[in-house]
This record gives C-alpha cells, structure tokens and sequence, in this order.
C-alpha cells in the first residue's frame, strides 16, 4: 500500500489547525503565512490525487480502512471516486485561496486555526466511506463554521450563526438516529454483523421498502436542510450575508454540497429504492427551489443576500438531476456542484472586495462602478455570465446536461425547472446594470480598481470557469464511470431502468455548442 | 440482648469491602485529626482526599479484575453485591471525588473556609454512592441513599456566609427528606409484596410465585413510590423543582459533586432496582419511565434555554442531561431480566463516567468565573474570557461542546451508546425525541460560548476582578477536557469497559 494520501488530506489540515494555534498572534503575516503553506500542501495533495486517479474506474479509489472503534463495528474508512473526486479537489483548492485571498481584520491566528480545522472537516465528510464516520466530519464542521461567522460576521452575526448551528443541528438529529438504526437494523437484513461501514451496508443490505424509507427521510432531512431545499433554506440567507467572505465562500462553495454529495451517496447509494420512491417529492422540491430561489433574488436589496438566495436556485438545479436517475443529469449535476463553488465563490469574493471598498452592499448605494473601475466589472461580468450558464462558460455545461439529463425521466419538473435559467439572467443582469452602469455618484468615484492581489486570488477560479466551460470533457470522464456504476446499483435494485439516450456523447455535443 | 454465642456473624469478605474501608478510614481521619490540629497548609485536606479517593480507585479496578476472574459475589450475608456494574459506578464516584476535591481546594482557599469538613463529608458522600451501586437489599440501599443525603445537605449549606447557600441545604433537606420517605414507603410496599426486602429474594419470589390481584396493586404502588423517589434524587421531571435553586444557591464545588457523585449514585440505585431486583414488572414500569424520560429530555432542555445564570443553565442542562441516561435506562428495560445485558444498562454507566467528568470540568470553570464570593454567575460574567484568560475559555468551550453532544468528544460516546441502545430495542420515538431535545439544550452552551468568546466588552467590566486560575484548578480541568478529548477520538476502551461491566452483574437469581 502507497502513501494514505486521503488520510494526509484530513490529518494535515487538523495538525495544521493545532500548530496555528500554539503560534504567537503577534506576527499575524506569519500565522498567514503558515495557514497558506499548510493548506497549499492539502491542494497540492488533492491535485496529485487527481492526476492519479483512474478515470476509468468507477469504484472507490485510494481506499484506506482501518478499524476505529471496535465495540461499534466502526472503522475509518476513506476512499474516492469520480462523485467525490472533484469536490475534494474543490476544497483544496478553495481553501488556499480564501486564506492568501482575505484579511480577517482581526485575530488572525484563531480564524486561520477555524478555516484550517473547517478545512480537514469538510475533506473527511467528502471522503468518509463509514457511516459513523461521515456523521463525525459532518457535525464537526459546524463548529469552526460557527465560530467564524460568530467572531468575524457583520452585525448580526450571532444570531446568524445561532440559527445555522441548530438549523443544522436539528437535521444531523435525525440522521444520526438513522445512521444507528440502519447499521442495527442492516444485522437482520442482509449485512448479518453490525457495522457502519458505507460500501458494505450498500452492497448487501436488503431493507423492507418501508423500512428503507424510513431510514432514507431521516437522512434525506438532514441533507435537505443541509443544501439547502426549499422550504428548509431560511437558515442560509442569514449565514451567508452576516458570514465574513471567507466564510461566505467556503460555505457556498463546499459546505452546502455536503447536503448534495450527502443525498447521492447516502440517499441514492444507500436506499435505491426509497430514492426513486421518493423522486416526485424531491424533483418537485427542487423545481419550486429553483423558481423561488430565483424570484426571491431578484427582490433582494442587498447584493450578498442576492448571491445567497441565487446559490438556493443552483442547488435546485443540482438536486433536480439527481433525483432524474439518469447519466447525464446525475453527471450534470456532479459537474454543477463545482461550478457553483467555483462561480459563486469567485461572487462572494467579489462582493467581499466590494464591501471593503465601499463599507455597504445595498445595491441601490452603488452605481457607475464601470466607469471607475473598469476592471474589476470585466470579472465580475464573466463570474456573473457563468453563474447565469452562459455557453462557453462552465454554469452552462452542468445546467445543460443536468436539462438535458432530466428531460428524459422527468419532462414537465425540466420545462418548469427550465424557465429558472432565464429568471437568473434576470436577476444578476438587473444587478448588475444597477451597480454597474450608469454614472458614479459622489461615494462610488473614488471605487478603487481591482489589485494585482485581488486578482491573482480570483484568476485561478476564472480560469477554471473558462476552462471548464470550454473542456469538460476530462472532469466528465472522471465523473460518469462513477455515475453510471451509481445508476446500475439502483437498478439492480428497483427494477429502474434508464432510458436510452439516443444523443451523440455528452461530451461531444457540448464543443460543438460551446461555439458560438 | 442476643448472646454471643447463639449469634454468629456473616463471613466478611473483608478484601471486598476495601473501597469503603478506605473510604471510612479516610474520612473518619480527616474529622479527627482534623479537628486536633491546627489548620493544615493549603491543598493538603484535598491532597489527602483525592489520595484516599484514589486508593479507593485502585482498590476497585483490582476487584474487578477479581470479579472478572471469579464472578459476581454476594458480600455481608447477601446485603452487598461485588460485580462489575458496582465496580465501573464505584470508579466514576471515586473519579469524581479526585477531581472535586482538586477544585474545592482553591474554592475554600478563596472563600477562606479552609477545613476538613467539606472534604469529610466528601468521602461519606461517597461511602453512601458506593453502598448504593452495590446495595443487593434494598434497605442497605436505603442507608446509602441516606448516607449521601444527609452529606450533601450539610455540603449545599456549606459556605457559611452566603445566605444562598444556607437556602439552598434548606430547601434539599425538606424536598429530599420527602423524598426519602417515599422510597421508603415503596420499599415498604416491596416487601410487603414479596416478603423480603432482599434483591435476590425479591426476584425468586416474584419467579415463583403467582400473582393475586391483591399483591399486583400492592407491588406496583411500591413501585411508584419507588421511581418517585429516585427520580427525585436523579432530579428527573416532574420530581426536580430542587435542583435548580439548590445547585444554584449551592458552593460551586458541591454542585459539580452532586451533578456527578449524586447522580451516579441515584442513577446505578434507580438500575439496581428497576432492572435487577423488578424485572418481572418491567412491563408496568418501562411506560413510567419512557414518560419521565420523555418529560426530562424536553422540559429540561427547554427551560435551560430561558436562563440568565450559568448555574441555573448548567442545572437545568444536567436535568437534561439526565433525561438522555432515563433513555438508557428506558432501553435496558427491554432486556431486564433476561441472558442478554443489552446495551441500555452499559450505555446508562458509560454516560455517567463522561458525563461526571464533563461536568466538573464545566463547573470548575464556572467556580473561577464566579469569582471571590461564589456570586458572580450570571451569563454576563463570562463575558470577554476569551481574551482574558483564553486557554480556560477553550477549555470551556471543549466542555460545552462535548455537552453539547459534538463529535470527537466525550459527550457525543455518551449520547451515541444511548441513542443505540434505544435504537437497538426499536425505541425510536424516545432517540428521536432525545436527539431533539438535544438539539434544544445546544442552544444554551452556544449562549455561553457566545459570551466568553463574541461579546463586546461593556463599560464595567475592566473593574471586575481577574479572573485567576490557581494551579490544582487549572489541573482538574486540564484532566477533564483531556479526558474528553481522548474518549472522544478513541472511545472503544471505555464502551468495552462498559460492556464488560455489565456483562458480569450477578445472574437474576441466586
């Protein structure tokens, strides 16, 4: 066996967390500097595993398993596949950036400690194959989650804070008493031991139909809340306008796909059955996710919140191709979950530096930002293009397969769910025509244009957002070995069978359309 | 007068008896010499405390290395019983013990009440707990109950000049009296049921005998009388009006001591007589039970939330706190009286050695923050800690969170081996129920954290007094989170422990 490099994925980041710190707070450019080296490594790490990682192989790779807590039939078990790969990848690359990217203004040593701790959570909750396990990282993120937006947060930051913690709390609740009772219930159907571990539940568990859907509805409430679906999103406006830009990034970037990544790897994967069971509920969710999600930002009078509630209607997006059960929704779905990370995190960024210039995000305060800073409005144009999915831009490709995907299974949630794309155009254009044409009052003149710093922090996600909507081809061939083995594991077990799709591949079509 | 030579004694097993010897001993000698010698030097009275608890400690693991080998055993003509369940209880208390003693040391110095007393009525104390986990009759339990009662009166009233704390004796002497009495009265009707007030005697005859309509009534008032009063003494709802005022009027110290000793004890009686000497009425008293637990877990987390004095929060959160074992207890019902131990009874002990030792950890900190005069416990005074005295505030928050039931402490072992003991007897509303209330409860250690670490200062607060962390306190909540921190990441020795434990308790019959 190599090098656990899943394991050095979670281990140095919480290492990292301790050695900032017993740091001394009085050079805080060293605490910094410290903080970036660590979760640099982490991303060097995630891309080694990336380029090592066979693309053609749709199980679990890397797999380490060692046994944790034996009393409990637990072990610690992590592995990867095409599902996980790029949201890891994602997280190491996220982490770095909003570390080097954004000042914290104070107490620098304590929020590197969180987002460094945050860091190693949100890699173990994407790399869990133990139920028990999962839930750990699952919960445990919380806490620097908390305590960032609660110690670096805007006015109403605690409330704000409070409100997300037992939000997620309540959740996490119900899972955890369905993770329990389905390693004790799995011992009489099938498993014949008790035991935590994700691949052997899924693989030989054989729940009664009302069983699995019990065990499915107390995960899928935690998940639920977690992406969040409508009507459990309330808590998410508020985290995400009082959280500090880091915070904002990470958890639109990475966290809510907890929720997403959660519900096809312990929903589909796990209960196959209660999933399909359950589709109309969750497909008619997400579509009156993505219509609600995308009117309520078009009323917002603040630019984060806007962004927030936009991140409501992407996640729509998302669950909606999950639960359509075919390739390429499910690939789509994948591939938007880090296009929304990317997009919506290069946003909040962009807001952050917004906010530090002009001390305010009420769009009707700001105006003529173009003329000033000319700049600065040509990346927020391209971030905002490919959060509305314009061809040749990566938002495109995931919600066009994610359509494209659906239509097949679940015609009349995709017509709805459809007319969500142009509600986007809607609400970011109108936005930004507020904030950015027209001529600059007194307060906008002196709008500094972007730095060589701030800008380094956002060309990487640039680049991936041109990239990806130009090439997907390497990551979606990544991801559908992964889906498609996902898809024939529901099969087996429901009798579901997917449509043939009659199309050139995926890929393929998508050059040609991203030309235009 | 009985003659000498028609009376002959029971065989003592005097090596069993250790524990409590040394206890005694230690105890006794405290008073003794305490009382002809001039004051001793500081941290001395609770140095030799936390050793003799720690002989005791010692002595315990080695019984139960015994019992391990030979099986669980009667003692004292079948009033005592040695098996593993008395053992991991008896070594919660003893654990307890050390690191109360280790806080109250500073407290006493501060509040200048040096003395033996308190740490006398420590060890009674602890005599009394260790009698009730082992207790095989249930008269002999009574005098445990006892024993500790009537210490932790005179400890709730032990800080001579807070009027609070006089109060506080008052109220737990009148409301505990009563509920002594009910105990009593059920113990009475017990017996009066079964003709004996011997576990194992209880047991055979309600194996054995056929029930008649006059002896059913008779046995289940007993037991009522007997949940009543000890979920009085676990401070379960409705039976907890005390603990609020007496934990709050209480010495800081003396609280944590009857969070965890008190507690423990309580809970270990109230499985020793459910479980082991009732279990053929368990299906009368698992609803009584799945109620109160029901009950607890709501109204504990609920009225936590509404508080504005950290020990009051903390009283109501133990309330809490105690509804979750109540689920343990609920799922050992399940399998009482049969082969299989079932998980409800080891999870019920494993949660009170974490949550013992998380509790003092907290209370030890609320100890330093309530500062000189044991006033100073509204939310209010944590204000700012985190940058005053940041290592104890992380500290605190390490315990809050375990508290709280996050991953990767202690608290969430505790909250998991009881949720799966539930689950594992299909007990699903109760987890469900529990796993809410949780949630509940949550909200007030976020209260306090938010105030150590993201309150802004207010104008009067730099002429509060420092908060001072003296050394035998600081290590006491050293030990407390280190200990949290390390069950939380590698819990499978103590959950073995636990399940070992429970796995000898001496067979149903004799």
């Amino acid at each position: 066996m190599g090098f656990p490099i899943l394991t050095a994925l979670v281990v140095v980041p919480a290492a990292g967390s301790l050695g900032v710190a017993v740091l001394s707070n009085r050079r805080p450019e060293w605490v910094k500097l410290a903080a970036a080296l660590l979760s640099t490594m982490v991303g060097a790490m995630s891309i080694w595993a990336l380029t090592a990682f066979e693309s053609a192989d749709g199980g679990f790779q890397f797999v380490s398993k060692h046994p944790w807590i034996k009393p409990w039939g637990i072990s610690w078990h992590l592995g990867i596949d095409g599902i996980s790969l790029f949201l890891v990848v994602l997280t190491g690359i996220l982490f770095p950036l909003v570390i080097l990217g954004i000042d914290p203004h104070h107490d620098h040593k304590r929020y590197f400690a969180w987002l460094l701790l945050l860091e190693a959570g949100m890699m173990g909750s994407f790399l869990s194959l133990d139920l028990f396990l999962f839930f750990v990282f699952f919960e445990i993120v919380l806490v620097p989650m908390y305590f960032l937006i609660a110690g670096w947060g805007y006015d109403n930051r605690i409330y704000a804070a409070t409100k997300f913690f037992l939000y997620t709390m309540v959740g996490s609740a119900f899972m955890l008493v369905g993770i329990i009772a389905t390693a004790v219930l799995g011992r009489t159907n099938g498993v014949g031991r008790i035991t935590f571990d994700l691949v052997e539940l899924a693989e030989n568990a054989n729940f009664a139909a009302s069983t699995g859907r019990w065990l499915f509805f107390a995960f899928a409430i935690a998940f639920a809340i977690k992406v969040p679906m409508f009507p459990l999103h309330t808590w998410l406006p508020d985290a995400h306008t009082q959280a500090p830009t880091g915070g904002s990034v990470i958890l639109a970037g990475v966290m809510l796909k907890l929720g997403t990544y959660g519900l096809l790897r312990f929903g589909l994967y796990l209960f196959p059955e209660a999933a399909h069971w359950s589709r109309s509920l969750f497909l008619t969710l997400a579509t009156i996710g993505i219509i609600y999600g995308a009117i309520a930002a078009t009323m917002q009078k603040d630019l984060k919140r806007l962004v927030a509630y936009s991140s409501v209607a992407h996640l729509g997006f998302i669950v909606l191709g999950t639960f359509a059960f075919t390739t390429q929704a499910i690939s789509g779905g994948v591939m938007q979950m880090i296009n929304h990370g990317v997009s919506t995190g290069a946003l909040f960024l962009l807001v952050g530096m917004i906010y530090e210039r002009r001390h305010t995000r009420q769009i009707a305060e700001l105006n003529g930002l173009q003329k000033v800073a000319p700049v600065f409005a040509g990346v927020f144009m391209v971030v905002m293009l490919s959060s509305i999915g314009v061809p040749g831009l990566n938002g495109f490709v995931g919600e066009y397969l994610i359509l494209i995907g659906s239509f097949l299974t679940a015609r009349w949630w995709t017509v709805v769910a459809a007319t969500g794309v142009i509600l986007a155009a809607l609400y970011l254009l109108w936005a930004y025509q507020r904030v950015f044409h027209g001529e600059p009052d007194e307060a906008n003149k002196t709008f500094r244009e972007i730095r060589l710093g701030e800008f380094a922090t956002l060309a990487p996600l640039i680049a991936l957002i041109v990239f990806c909507g130009v090439y997907p081809k390497p990551m979606l061939d990544r991801i559908e070995p992964s889906v498609k083995a996902l898809i024939t594991h529901v099969s087996e077990r429901t009798g579901y069978t997917e449509p043939e799709v009659p199309a050139a591949p995926a890929s393929e079509s998508l050059d040609q359309e991203a030309q235009p | 007068m009985i003659a000498a030579d028609t009376f002959s004694g029971p065989p003592i097993d005097w090596f069993a008896l250790t524990p409590l010897l040394i206890l005694l001993g230690g105890g006794l000698v405290m008073l003794v010499v305490g009382a002809l010698t001039p004051r001793w030097p500081r941290g001395l009275y609770a140095f030799a405390t936390a050793c003799t608890a720690g002989a005791a400690l010692v002595m315990c693991t080695m019984l139960w290395d015994d019992v391990t080998d030979e099986g669980a055993r009667t003692l004292v003509g079948d009033a005592l019983v040695l098996d593993g369940f008395a053992m991991f209880a008896s070594i919660t208390i003893c654990v307890a013990v050390i690191l109360v003693s280790m806080v109250t040391a500073d407290y006493l110095h501060r509040e200048d009440l040096d003395g033996p007393e308190v740490y006398a009525l420590f060890l009674m104390a602890a005599i009394g707990g260790i009698v009730m986990t082992s207790a095989n009759d249930l008269l002999v339990l009574f005098l445990g109950l006892e024993v500790l009662s009537i210490a932790l009166y005179v400890l709730a009233a032990s800080h001579r000049r807070r009027i609070q704390s006089q109060e506080s004796g008052l109220k737990y002497f009148v409301l505990g009296g009563f509920a002594s009495a009910f105990f009593l009265y059920g113990v009475a009707l017990v017996y009066g049921a079964s003709g004996s007030t011997n576990i194992g005697r209880i047991v055979e005859h309600f194996a054995t005998t056929v029930q008649t309509q006059r002896t059913d009534a008779l046995v289940l008032a007993g037991v009522a009388l007997l949940i009543v009063g000890l979920s009085f003494k676990v401070a379960a709802v409705p039976f907890h009006f005390w603990t609020p005022d007496v934990y709050q009027g209480a010495p800081t110290p003396v609280t944590s001591f009857m969070a965890s000793v008190g507690k423990t004890a309580a809970f270990a009686a109230l499985l020793r007589v459910l479980v082991y000497a009732l279990p053929q009425w368990k299906d009368d008293w698992r609803p009584a039970i799945w109620i109160i637990a029901v009950v607890t877990l709501v109204v504990g987390s609920t009225l936590a939330v509404v508080q504005t004095d950290v020990k009051r929060m903390l009283a109501y959160s133990s309330i809490s706190h105690a509804g979750f074992i109540l689920v343990g207890v609920e799922a050992a019902a399940h399998t009482a009286g049969s082969a299989d131990p079932g998980r409800g009874v080891s999870s019920s002990l494993l949660y009170l050695l974490l949550y013992s030792v998380l509790v003092i950890g907290t209370f030890a900190v609320v100890t330093l923050v309530s500062r000189a005069g044991d006033g100073q416990t509204d939310i209010g005074a944590f204000r700012g800690l985190g940058r005053a005295q940041p290592a104890v505030a992380l500290g605190m928050t390490v315990l809050l969170l375990a508290q709280a039931g996050v991953p990767l402490t202690s608290g969430f072992v505790a909250k998991f081996g009881v949720i799966q003991a539930a689950v594992d007897e299909r007990s699903y509303a109760i987890a469900i129920i529990a796993m809410v209330a949780s949630v509940i409860a949550a909200f007030l250690y976020l209260r306090i954290m938010i105030s150590m670490w993201a309150t802004d200062p207010q104008p009067g607060d730099d002429s509060r007094e420092a908060v001072r962390v003296p050394v035998s306190t600081g290590l006491a909540i050293i030990a407390a989170v280190g200990f949290t921190l390390a069950v939380g990441f590698a819990p499978g020795w103590v959950v073995s422990a636990s399940q070992h434990a429970t796995a000898i308790v001496r067979s149903a019959l004799p």
